[in-house]
Parts: structure tokens; sequence; C-alpha cells
């Protein structure tokens, strides 16, 4: 079963692809959602330790070409090597037809790299899964696409990768709409990101793109003003829960238990 | 007989470059543009074998802003004329080497100061307060001698420019259809408008 190359086992499931799924689930959660004409990222950032300088320890957020960004889930030294590549490609096809790469493309190409480390003997899948975002050259529509270790790619409206990301995915399923504008954007990610990351805007990371335009990363003290209004709007929901439940008696106790430990 | 001029002042650094796209003695392209913008603060202006100019500007274009998304940073203007001095250099000693001669003005976005870079097609590079290559060296090089001093303001630069190419409208037997010029501040780079219509008489 521990064998170095990747194979099939008789069911036709190939482990290595599948571990390598694990670790991304393991890794820490990263959400994009689309809105009318922008684009966010948003990641969970590990709590730095006391003596950790976090102005220069890299990103969960990396930016491919001007107009095209990526976050991933999974192993970071892994995903360094992925990111190389893909810049390297982008700025390669800047070079050889004179245009920037399309989102899809660039997707498509770092899926491309991701499954051919699934068939090649003495190498081992990629242990992460990427969101890909941008603006194709003179386009303002925006674009989100999926990779996974696997060299599966897709297209999302909003979707999240990593740990918690089906609690994420199903909070965002709920709340998503259509054409919202930046405010809407930032603040459905922002706030499907704090289901599951407890200790709020120190642990958030958001980046922005806009038509045209390079990556903005939103500064900290902005995302905590996010925080705390999505924050307050829930304790008014659940006042107004709480006068609600008075009236009635015991039967509300319990879907109040049920209804705010989202996740495990 | 292209025409490369770099002028550098108090906090800019001027380039012109001739619009004339040439092979032979035809005028292919009169509206040329022989300046590649490498990063925010630095522009390279090039001269030389048809081809090989903007094949080695473009490499270096790329190579450039792969460094910066690679590493989180701006390279400065000294770092990038050291990194295309050391391409020219490598490709000099290859079997087919680039002929190609540039300018490179950048502004340091720390210091903000402004920086003009003489390299030739044999890899040379110098630090220069102005600068020419081809034929316009022998007929402003003495202009700029005479006329330049370090902080002049944008106005002064432009009208030492202009000096420069009245002298090559001047005594140039080719027209060159005029120069292209751009600005390089602590901003970016941007184009100027320039009077090339001017008609200069010879003595």
């Amino acid at each position: 079963m521990h064998s170095t190359f990747t194979t099939y086992d008789p069911d036709g499931h190939v482990f290595q692809v599948e571990y390598a799924m694990e670790a991304v689930k393991r890794g820490t959660c990263a959400v994009g959602v689309k809105g009318k004409d922008v684009v966010v990222l948003g990641c969970e950032k590990r709590s730095a330790l006391k003596l950790q300088d976090t102005r220069i320890t890299p990103s969960k957020i990396a930016v491919l070409d001007n107009h095209a960004v990526l976050a991933f889930a999974g192993l970071n030294a892994d995903a360094r090597i992925l990111i190389d590549k893909a810049r390297l490609e982008a700025q390669s096809h800047r070079l050889t037809v004179e245009d920037p790469v399309t989102i899809e493309y660039i997707t498509k190409y770092i899926a491309g790299v991701q499954q051919r480390y699934t068939q090649s003997g003495g190498v081992r899948p990629f242990g992460i899964s990427t969101l890909v975002v941008g603006f194709d050259p003179n386009d303002k529509v925006p674009r989100l696409y999926q990779t996974e270790p696997s060299g599966i790619y897709s297209a999302w409206k909003a979707n999240a990768i990593g740990r918690s990301s089906k609690t994420v995915r199903e909070f965002l399923e709920r709340n998503h709409e259509d054409d919202m504008d930046r405010e809407q954007t930032i603040q459905l990610t922002i706030k499907s990101l704090l289901e599951v990351v407890q200790t709020g805007a120190k642990n958030i990371e958001v980046a922005i793109m806009s038509p045209g335009q390079t990556i903005e990363m939103l500064p900290e003290d902005q995302i905590e003003a996010y925080v705390k209004s999505i924050e307050t709007e829930k304790q008014e929901e659940a006042a107004k829960k709480k006068t609600a439940r008075t009236s009635t008696t015991t039967a509300a106790i319990l879907t109040r238990g049920g209804g705010e430990s989202g996740d495990a | 007989m292209e025409v490369l001029l770099g002028i550098t002042g108090k906090d800019f650094v001027l380039v012109a470059a001739s619009k004339a796209a040439m092979r032979g003695p035809t005028i292919l392209k009169a509206e040329d543009d022989k300046t590649r913008q490498l990063n925010k603060h630095s522009l390279m202006a090039f001269s030389g074998e048809a081809g090989d100019t903007v094949q080695f500007a473009e490499y270096i274009q790329a190579n450039i802003q792969l460094y910066t998304m690679r590493n989180d940073t701006e390279l400065g203007p000294n770092a990038v004329a050291n990194f295309v001095r050391g391409e020219l250099a490598r490709s000099l000693r290859s079997r087919s080497p680039y002929t190609v001669n540039l300018l490179l003005a950048g502004v340091d976005g720390i210091t903000q100061k402004p920086h003009l870079y003489w390299i030739d097609y044999l890899a040379s590079l110098a630090p220069v307060p102005y600068a020419a290559h081809g034929y316009a060296q022998y007929y402003c090089l003495s202009t700029l001698d005479k006329h330049h001093h370090p902080d002049i303001s944008l106005e002064e630069g432009l009208k030492l420019l202009e000096m420069c190419t009245d002298e090559l409208k001047r005594r140039l037997p080719i027209d060159y259809k005029g120069v292209l010029v751009k600005v390089v501040t602590k901003d970016g780079v941007r184009e100027v408008d320039f009077d090339n219509d001017k008609i200069v008489k010879s003595a």
C-alpha cells in the first residue's frame, strides 16, 4: 500500500491523490467570492507565535501576474513550487503571444501541472487545492476557479477550500447572491470565514481584485471593522431570537443550542 | 541612424527615441516606440539590430516582472541596470549575441533620485547624467556638456532636449521622423508632448 509510485488499487482509487486531498483538508481555509464587478479572496491565517515576524512571513495569497491572484489550502511548501511554475508561465505567455494569460488559461496550466504529478513515477502529488481569481485582460467579468491535487479544475460563483470548507461552502450556498457590489462581496467573504475562524480579524487575510487593477490587500483595521459590524449584527439577531423565545418556552432553547454551534 | 537620448534632472529622467523604424534606406514606420517599461519606475530605450532589440527588451521586461512577483519587491534602477548588463554580457559570449544598445532610465523608489545608465552591445555599463547612442552622440554630447546641470527642472530638461533635436535636424542627413519623449518620475513613466514639427534651418 505504501508504494513510492502513484498507482491504482483494484477499486480504481489512486491513494496518493486521496492522501493529497487529505492534506488539503488539514490546511487553513480559503474562500473566494465573485460579485458583480469584483472578486474577493479570504484566507484563514495561522495565528503567529510570539516571536514570529508576521510582516515577512509568506502569505497564503500569491500574485501570479498583475491581473491574476491565487490562494491555496494545504501544504505551504508544495504551494511555493506550484506558484513559481504558474508565475513563470504567466510571464512566458506574455513574452510569446504578447498578451497576459486569461484566468482560465493559468488555471488550466496549474491543474495540468498538478495532474502530471499524479501520473509520473517517483513524484508525489501536490498537497494543495487552489482558488485562482482575477479578470481577463480588457474584460470586466470576474473569474473564480478551483484546482485540486488530482488535476481537476472547475469554475465557481463562490467557493471554499481547506479546513471546514464544507461548512463555509454551505454558508455561501445559503447567502450568495448574483450581482453583489464590492461592499457586499467583501462582507460575505469575511462573514463566511467567520463561520470557521474563531479568533476573528487577526487571523483573516482579504484580497480584492477589480477590473484592470492589481491586487488590493484589505488593511487589518478595515477587516477588523467588518468583523465588528458582522458580530454586532449577529448579536442583534440573537437578541431578536431571544425576545421571540421568551414568549414560547423550552422548545426554543433547543433550537438555539443547535443553531449556533455550526462547526465541530 | 537611430537616435536615443537621455537626460537626468532634479527628480526625473527624460528619454527620447527616434520614431522612424528603418530597414536599409527605407523608413517602414514613422511612429515606432523604441522603449519598454520594465517596472513602475524604470524605462529602457533600445537601438541596434532590428529584431534583436525588441526581443531582448521584452525578454528583460518579462524577467524583471517575474522577479518582482517572485520576491514581492521592485528592483531599483541600479539592480535593473546590472541585471540587464549581465544578460547582455552572457549573450555576448554566446553563439548569437544580441546587438543592442540601451539607455536605462529610472527613479529610485526609496531615495527618489533619478538614475540613467548607458549600456552598449558590448555590455559596457556606465551611470551618466545624460547620454546618447549612435550618431546622436556626435551632435548632442557637446550641447549637453555645455548646458546640463544636475538639478534642472523638467521644463529646462525639455528645453535642453529641444536644443539637441534642433542640432540633429540641422546636421543628421536623414529624417528620423521626430522623437518620442517619455519621462520617468517617482510617480512612474509617462509620455510627454514634444513638438517635432519645428523647422530648423541649416547654416
